[in-house]
């Protein structure tokens, strides 16, 4: 996994799902899912409302 | 749940519900999932929709409409305010909804029409069959099942990944999104209109709402251009703005999420495949609403699957007509305010002040935004030469 979700700050609103260009994320109640297509390319970071998620590099 | 169904629904938010209804009630045979186990809920809205678009869908109860607006008010960054939307008569002109209980009455309405509905249920993945959609792989408390149908309607909102599935190209670019958190505040004087406070002083690339929820609460949140996202987060800006703006405000909840303001997206059917709302990238790209935008499209997408049925074709050929009709109608619309948005984001405060001084001597108080933008254009062609194609 290339992208650390804060599950203590997530909101799950699903944002990063929508924005992710080779769809590796998925939103599952209130838990993302990442699996292992990630590019690294940290869009979902740049948008996520309350800064959850982060590249780890 | 049978092997088989006419129709499946992905998603019971107001546009899979209106396709799920639409559909049922023609007598075809229609799956209605949604991934959560509570239809409706968490919300990721702010709730605010014209009373004009709302009534052709659904009888309005009192059970879902948390307050209503006389109309809009629209705050420059120099504190500057313009009147819009209110009704000739002096009525109420929006509604602040309770979309909890709003989803459920419109996924309640599929089922009494005859939709079977299941919830914590998740697509994860289409069935083809010749290379066309032939239905859904799902999975329901933690079991997989295969469940075929004619068509499959993606309904499944910002994180759609029906239409990804179904090789169209969904993903939203920075500049395509909105990026929102919002607080239900109370203790407040929520009055009697919805505020939107315009300009880079309160946020980049989007804007402040507040959205009455009765006499003393009210939806406040903000967007900004997912762009411009990164170093300032929606969070932190709307702590910002209360401190300074509502101090005595108390929060009661907490609401993140993304809207789609790209406008409209190269296709949005596939054979056996249909996507309707934030699904489709339907979401106004100026406003950022998208429950109407999103009824309509239901609207359509059953009809079109109706006829389908009648002709036994779910290919493109058929399903082409919804592209057709949503682009003619709602379409026209994305485009406009896409472009009104693209150039809101590039003014500066001291411009928008301008655009509205500009309107000081005018009562726009009966018009809505789509009357009063013409106006603006006209009394300040140099500042929006670049929409002169809308007005001329």
């Amino acid at each position: 996994m290339s992208v650390n979700v804060n599950r203590y700050k997530c909101g799950y609103c699903g944002a990063c799902v929508g924005v992710c260009p080779v769809g590796a994320l998925e939103l599952v109640e209130t838990w993302i899912e990442i699996d292992n297509t990630c590019t690294n390319c940290g869009v979902c970071a740049k948008i996520c409302p309350v800064g959850a998620l982060a590249v780890v590099k | 749940m049978k092997e088989k169904y006419d129709i499946i629904v992905v998603g019971a938010g107001p546009g899979g519900s209106i396709t799920a209804k639409t559909c049922a009630k023609a007598g075809l045979d229609v799956l209605l999932i949604e991934k959560r186990q509570e239809i409706g809920d968490p919300v990721r809205c702010a709730e605010g929709c014209a009373k004009e678009g709302l009534i052709k869908h659904i009888q309005p109860d009192k059970r879902w409409i948390a307050a209503e607006v006389k109309g809009s008010k629209i705050i420059a960054p120099d504190g500057t305010q313009i009147k819009m939307s209110e009704e000739d008569s002096g009525g109420k002109a929006g509604y602040t909804l309770e979309r909890k209980v709003f989803d459920r009455a419109l996924a309640q309405e599929a089922a009494i029409a005859g939709a079977e509905v299941m919830v914590k249920t998740r697509a994860t993945g289409l069935l083809r069959t010749n290379g066309r959609v032939s239905g859904i792989n799902a999975m329901y408390m933690g079991e997989t099942h295969e469940i075929k149908a004619d068509i499959v309607i993606g309904a499944d909102g910002v994180e759609s990944k029906v239409g990804r599935w179904g090789g169209i190209d969904t993903s939203l670019k920075p500049d395509d999104i909105d990026t929102c958190a919002q607080f239900l505040v109370t203790n407040i004087d929520a009055g009697e209109y919805s505020k939107f406070f315009m300009g880079e002083k309160y946020t980049p690339g989007g804007y402040v709402w507040i959205f009455p929820k009765g006499p003393n609460s009210a939806n406040v949140g903000l967007g900004i251009l997912g762009s411009k996202c990164g170093k300032v987060r929606p969070i932190s800006l709307l702590e910002n703005f209360m401190k300074t703006n509502m101090p005595e405000g108390k929060v009661i909840e907490i609401v993140v999420g993304g809207v789609p303001v790209g406008g409209p997206i190269e296709r949005t059917v596939a054979d056996g495949l249909i996507l309707v709302g934030d699904a489709a990238r339907q979401s106004d790209p100026l406003t950022g609403g998208g429950i109407i935008n999103a009824m309509d499209a239901g609207k359509i997408a059953a009809e079109v699957c109706i006829k389908a049925k009648e002709k036994g074709d779910y290919t493109i050929r058929t399903l082409n007509e919804y592209e057709h009709r949503w682009r003619a109608t709602i379409g026209k619309q994305l485009i406009r305010s896409l472009k009104v948005k693209n150039l809101l984001v590039k003014l500066s405060d001291e411009q928008l002040n301008q655009l509205a001084h500009s309107l000081e001597e005018i009562d726009t108080s009966k018009m809505p935004l789509p009357k009063v933008l013409p106006i603006l254009f006209k009394k300040n062609p140099k500042l929006l030469w670049e929409l002169r194609t809308l007005f001329i």
